[in-house]
């Protein structure tokens, strides 16, 4: 299962997703799909440096399911988590999208 | 209300550096997550599925219009114009940065405001009846016991570093508001045959995963002993309460495992033992704090109010309102208005900054300066001339906060659930949502009847869903939303906890089923005056279960 | 072991004995308790002053009986969580009038000092870096104002005790 890396940054909690060029970016379109568990593993290597300088924080992989271009994540946690509360259309990630 | 004198401020001032000193060393590196959390969880900051979450606590439920006033302020500068009132008598916002976090802590200390022990394994925000100090029942006033509690328990030393949360609430009122009895500790302000004031103390009461309700430990305390005697429960669980299991680790447990006498042997040894005296409570004491809350010199008005009859002859959806917010008040010719903050269709417990500020108003003009906030998520306006109502009922229908359904089925209690919490299993608000729009139709409400509908997206229970009369938790299985329904819960003086009717329901049908439940009440109870609680405990759950199972074989209920 | 006491770190005159490790009775050693219960007869014939360390979960009744024998109490906090060395702490100092040295153990950290000072410790072994750092500035972290009575901290005149106790 494919999967992406998102955290919450430090300075005001807002959920991050990994780009491929290690940048902590708002959006999941902008972030990197990992195929598998060895790119997972590989890329949170590297993110324990993130950590430690104390940028993000509650790093986890999720997964996400890809058609297309389209990347969606697989469970409802996660998509909240990308798109914002179901109740409030117009709060979260959502709104710019 | 109570007002902070110097040292009270100077307190609040102190933690506020403190903790500000602590969000710096954070950000800069000093302090590691890990170290930092203990921190911000003990100043309110928790770190939610989208952001940061600030927890402020409004102890024992009262606020004055400037509280809220900056409350409203504070959802507009810092967050997205609106906080969410919960069943702990707090608020919360949903999207602050932790940056902003002093700044913001700054603001509330301004207002005699805090976030101290909203959260953290501390003696926590101390809840009261949001009725204190107007209901017709009342003995006695329990917010000045609460405010003893408050500051005696603050920032304690010995107490800080506890086994997990510890959660206090008093009732000064038979009819318990407070739900004391789920609580680590609740206190009932009761009168002793000699007419003396005291507490009947209960202990290991708690909701969560092993829900279970206090035990009387007490049938009298003298109020002198109130702040020895909470020593002396904390104490013990301090030292004797498991710290291996995080989920074992509530004061409820321990008396569960030790024995409910044992415990109470070991509490009255450790009262008896600590023979210093130092924690007596003198009468001058709880009389210095009691003045703060003195009632508001009320001036005299008849029972019936004219203008209040006039516009309910001619008004519907007021006599509605009037019917169903307004509780007897001690004094006549006034009642205790309960503002819902459960618009049919929406966020259980959620308020504007516009709705904040509107209330602080006629708090200001019509309601003596006081505002309460229940544990049901709903304001309240404790002493509100009936003459007035037809004035507060036309502003407060003017920001959509004249819905009239205190008490009744669409008057739920929510937790934030998926949308919001990093623990949720399953999204509760959007249920409260759609069942309170089944359920939209004022006159079908008011024929059911009283009705305490209670969800919680997982097993930690925040909404209270044990002693909901109907119950709803969220689950995941599968990787799906289920719902668990609870049958015959209730949280007031007859504490019960509900009955599981059985598998769970998915999120597309649990509403039906609640329909279901409800017109099987309709059905089956003896009189239109039966409520539902009374209904269920005499017939029980057989036909309910009968008519949520079973009407998919064809059987007909 | 760096050991913080009275404002600053000093020389440890105290040496403690692990678990299970053998050694012959002398002066200002720290032990288990379950060890000094067990050779008590050695260390009593020496009138060496001597120091116990206490795991918690052990109840202070264990212990109360020999309570003048001990020149030294160290209260093992093995989480900087776990807070039930903080009641023991009082009740050795309030209830049973502890007068030797109360040491904390384990994992201290900055941000407990206060605390624990406050209900009687007086010294503590610290082995996190970051905390040596800090009370090597001087800093001890923490409120000035305080709503209940330290141990050995007179009531103020006119408060009530319970109530309020400025900060020294
Ligand atoms: C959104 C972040 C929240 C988190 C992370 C959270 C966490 C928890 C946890 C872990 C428990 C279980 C404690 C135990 O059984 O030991 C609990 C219980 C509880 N929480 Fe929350 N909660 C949150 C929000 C709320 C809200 C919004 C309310 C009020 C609506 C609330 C009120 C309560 C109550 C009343 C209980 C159960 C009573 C008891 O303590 O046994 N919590 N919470
Ligand atoms: S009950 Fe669960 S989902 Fe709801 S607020 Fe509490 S922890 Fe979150």
């Amino acid at each position: 299962m494919s999967q992406v890396i998102s955290a919450n940054r430090l300075s005001d909690g807002i959920v991050v997703f990994r780009a491929s060029n290690g940048a902590w970016v708002e959006q999941l379109r902008d972030a990197e799909i990992l195929p598998d568990s060895v790119a997972v593993k590989a890329a949170l290597d590297l993110v324990e440096l993130d950590i430690k300088a104390n940028h993000v924080i509650e790093v986890a992989a999720f997964d996400v399911a890809v058609k297309g271009d389209h990347v969606e994540p697989v469970h409802l946690r996660d998509k909240i988590r990308a798109k914002g509360p179901t109740i409030h259309p117009g709060h979260g990630k959502q709104a710019a999208l | 209300m109570y007002r902070y004198d110097e040292f009270d401020a100077a307190f609040v001032a102190d933690r506020l550096n403190q903790f500000s000193d602590q969000v710096q060393r954070r950000l800069s590196g000093e302090l590691t997550e890990e170290q930092f959390r203990i921190h911000r969880l003990m100043n309110g900051v928790y770190l939610q599925l989208h952001a940061y979450m600030l927890r402020i606590a409004i102890p024992y439920g009262t606020l004055s219009p400037r509280q809220l006033r900056k409350l409203a302020h504070i959802a507009r500068r810092y967050d997205k114009g609106f906080g969410h009132f919960t069943t702990r008598q707090n608020i919360q916002f949903n999207w602050p940065a932790l940056k902003d976090i002093p700044e913001i802590l700054g603001e509330l200390a301004s207002v005699e405001m805090h976030a101290i022990q909203t959260s953290g394994n501390c003696i926590r925000n101390v809840t009261a009846d949001h009725f204190a100090g107007a209901a017709a029942d009342e003995i006695e006033d329990p917010r000045p016991y609460a405010e003893i509690l408050r500051q005696w328990s603050s920032i304690h030393p010995e107490f800080t570093y506890l086994p997990r949360k510890f959660k206090l609430a008093l009732s000064g009122s038979p009819h318990d508001r407070a739900a004391i009895q789920v609580h680590d500790i609740g206190y009932q302000l009761v009168k002793n045959d000699k007419g003396e004031t005291g507490f009947a103390v209960y202990v290991g009461g708690g909701l969560g995963r092993t829900p279970m309700v206090g035990h009387k430990i007490r049938d009298f305390l003298p109020t002198k002993d109130l702040l020895a005697y909470t020593q002396a429960i904390v104490r013990v669980y301090n030292l004797e309460g498991r710290r291996d299991n995080k989920y074992k680790a509530r004061i409820k447990i321990l008396v569960h495992e030790k024995g409910f006498e044992a415990m109470r042997a070991a509490v009255e040894a450790e009262f008896e033992a600590d023979k210093s005296e130092l924690l007596a409570l003198p009468q001058s004491e709880v009389e210095r704090i009691s003045a703060y809350f003195a009632p508001p010199a009320l001036p005299e008005r008849a029972a019936q109010s004219q203008a209040l009859e006039t516009r309910r002859a001619s008004d519907h959806a007021f006599a509605a309102f009037v019917d169903v917010n307004v509780s007897k008040h001690r004094q006549a010719g006034y009642g205790l208005l309960t503002i819902s903050l459960k618009p049919i269709g929406g966020i259980p417990g959620d308020a504007t900054a516009e709705q904040m500020e509107l209330v602080a108003e006629l708090a200001e003009k019509f309601g003596h300066d006081e505002i309460r906030v229940s544990h049901e998520q709903n304001l309240v306006l404790p002493h509100v001339a009936l003459d007035d109502l037809p004035a507060v009922y036309d502003a407060l229908a003017a920001q959509g906060l004249a819905t009239a359904n205190a008490g009744l089925i669409s008057d739920i209690i929510s937790c934030p659930g998926m949308d919001y919490c990093s623990l949720a299993t399953a999204r509760s608000i959007p249920v409260a949502q759609r069942i309170s729009e089944r359920f939209a139709d004022g006159p079908r409400a008011k024929d059911i009847g009283g009705m305490k509908i209670k969800i919680s997206g997982c097993i930690n229970a925040c909404g209270h869903h044990h002693v909901g009369h109907i119950g709803i938790l969220g689950l995941e299985r599968k990787g799906v939303e289920t719902y668990q329904l609870t049958l015959g819960g209730s949280g007031d003086e007859s504490c019960t906890l509900g009955d599981i009717t059985g598998p769970g329901f998915s999120y597309e049908d649990v509403v039906d089923a609640i329909e279901t439940v409800v017109d099987t009440y309709i059905g089956l109870r003896s009189t239109p005056d039966e409520d539902f609680l009374s209904a269920y405990r005499r017939v029980g759950m057989a036909p309910f279960k009968k008519a949520l199972y079973e009407r998919d074989s064809g059987s007909e209920i | 072991m760096p050991l913080y006491k009275n404002g600053s770190f000093v020389q440890d005159q105290w040496t403690t004995i692990p678990e299970g490790e053998a050694m012959s009775p002398a002066g200002h050693v720290i032990v288990p308790l379950t060890w000094w219960q067990a050779e008590r007869q050695a260390f009593d014939d020496s009138h060496v002053p001597i120091g116990v360390r206490i795991d918690p979960g052990i109840a202070i009744d264990d212990f109360i009986a020999d309570l003048s024998r001990f020149a030294l109490i160290a209260l093992v906090i093995p989480k900087f969580q776990d807070g039930r060395a903080y009641s023991t702490a009082r009740l050795l100092r309030e209830r049973h009038g502890f007068k030797g040295e109360l040491r904390a153990v384990g994992e201290v950290l900055i941000d407990q000092i206060q605390p624990m000072l406050r209900c009687g410790f007086d010294a503590f072994e610290i082995t996190d870096p970051v905390t040596q750092a800090a009370l090597e500035t001087g800093r001890v972290p923490g409120v000035t104002h305080f709503y209940q009575p330290g141990v050995n901290e007179a009531p103020k005149a006119g408060a009530r005790p319970w109530l309020r106790q400025a900060g020294r």
